[in-house]
């Protein structure tokens, strides 16, 4: 459970470290979630590399029980709402409504493209 | 017991202990809450803890930095969590090589528009641009968000707290409008809510569907690579 749970820490790391050093403009632990899918498809092609957490699905449920209360971590970013009282005073009503309409387009827009384009794929297979 | 109440109180409110007891309590509770209603959209568990921890915070004239000390320990694990979406899209590798087309084509055009739109609607309103800046990342997941915010000199706290808000919206509308107007694709439904509403709605989605939960899981971690390389791009281009 250290061991793994250290993984993902590590990864993590090795991400911002990369990310600052090369100034480049995305965030650390998206790098370090690249990381750990290269290393876990690494360890199916190369047998030395499956040993400590990388075994037994030890990162694996690392991760799962990271990911099983994924909202709980949302939840103080999200209480910084009380600091912003001025502003949602202000202009509360209409950043709600624009994100509330960006929400609605996004998912529309979303699963019709993933639809159409599936449809297309099948369609492309099965003609001769 | 103590000889004054108000003392005992005074350094239990500047502990960490107290704030991050009180977060995963009240967590605790919404969460038990929302399963009672058999996962009813507007019972989501975030949404609720956060109106009830800031009343709670307002009652007691407790400041955000204060409670921070405490809930710390939770935000933290936004950023290995982001990590861990690796071990979801590993596992499901031979689904998502299997639907990378549409995933491909619904990433690109999901990402763009949820950026775009959400830039366009807070330009068209009026919003100050300081505001405007903070908002565009709202889709991706919190720690993304937040260091998308900061490379744009914006202000990560109120990015945080749009991303929060757009997930709950994301999770609370994203039922009723898909069987509204049909859609029966789990893998569809769960990647179009990912992309518009990163971890409270991939959170939502596992409730709802196992199929739709891992393609939610797999459109968060893409498009946070995504929109991390687009919202600078949109902005430079968008934003006056």
């Amino acid at each position: 459970m250290i061991a793994s749970l250290s993984l993902i820490l590590l990864c993590q790391l090795a991400g911002e470290v990369i990310v600052r050093g090369l100034g480049l403009p995305m965030p650390g632990p998206v790098v370090g979630l690249l990381f750990l899918l290269l290393l876990l498809l690494a360890r199916d092609r190369f047998v030395a590399l499956a040993r400590g957490p990388l075994q037994q699905d030890g990162v694996e449920n690392a991760s799962r029980g990271l990911l099983a209360h994924l909202s709980l971590l949302f939840v103080p970013a999200g209480v910084g709402v009380v600091q912003k009282l001025d502003l949602v005073a202000e202009h509360g009503i209409a950043v709600a409504v624009v994100l509330a309409i960006s929400v609605v387009v996004t998912l529309l827009v979303t699963v019709a493209t993933f639809l159409v384009a599936s449809r297309l794929m099948s369609r492309g297979r099965s003609a001769p | 017991m103590s000889a004054n109440p108000f003392s005992l109180w005074v350094y239990l409110s500047q502990s960490p202990l107290l704030w991050l007891t009180v977060t995963l309590l009240v967590y605790a509770t919404t969460d038990a809450l929302s399963l009672v209603t058999h996962r009813h959209p507007l019972a989501n568990p975030v949404l609720h803890s956060i109106w009830i921890i800031g009343a709670f915070l307002m009652l007691t004239g407790t400041s955000y930095t204060t409670y921070f000390g405490g809930a710390q320990f939770v935000h933290f694990l936004l950023g290995p969590a982001t990590v861990a979406l690796a071990v979801p899209l590993y596992e499901n590798r031979k689904v998502v090589a299997a639907a990378i087309l549409p995933m491909l084509a619904a990433l690109v055009v999901g990402s763009v528009t949820a950026v775009v739109s959400v830039v366009l609607l807070a330009e068209a309103v009026g919003l100050p641009r300081a505001v405007v800046l903070s908002l565009a990342p709202k889709s991706v997941t919190a720690g993304v968000a937040m260091g998308i915010s900061e490379s744009l000199h914006a202000d990560p706290s109120l990015t945080a707290v749009a991303v929060v808000l757009t997930g709950i919206m994301g999770a609370i509308i994203v039922t009723p409008l898909m069987n509204r107007i049909g859609i029966t694709d789990f893998r569809a439904r769960g990647f179009a809510v990912g992309i518009a509403a990163h971890g409270i709605g991939t959170a939502r989605a596992f409730q709802v569907d196992a199929v739709a939960g891992v393609f939610a899981g797999i459109a968060m971690s893409l498009n946070a690579l995504v929109t991390s390389l687009l919202v600078p791009l949109a902005v430079t281009l968008l934003v006056r």
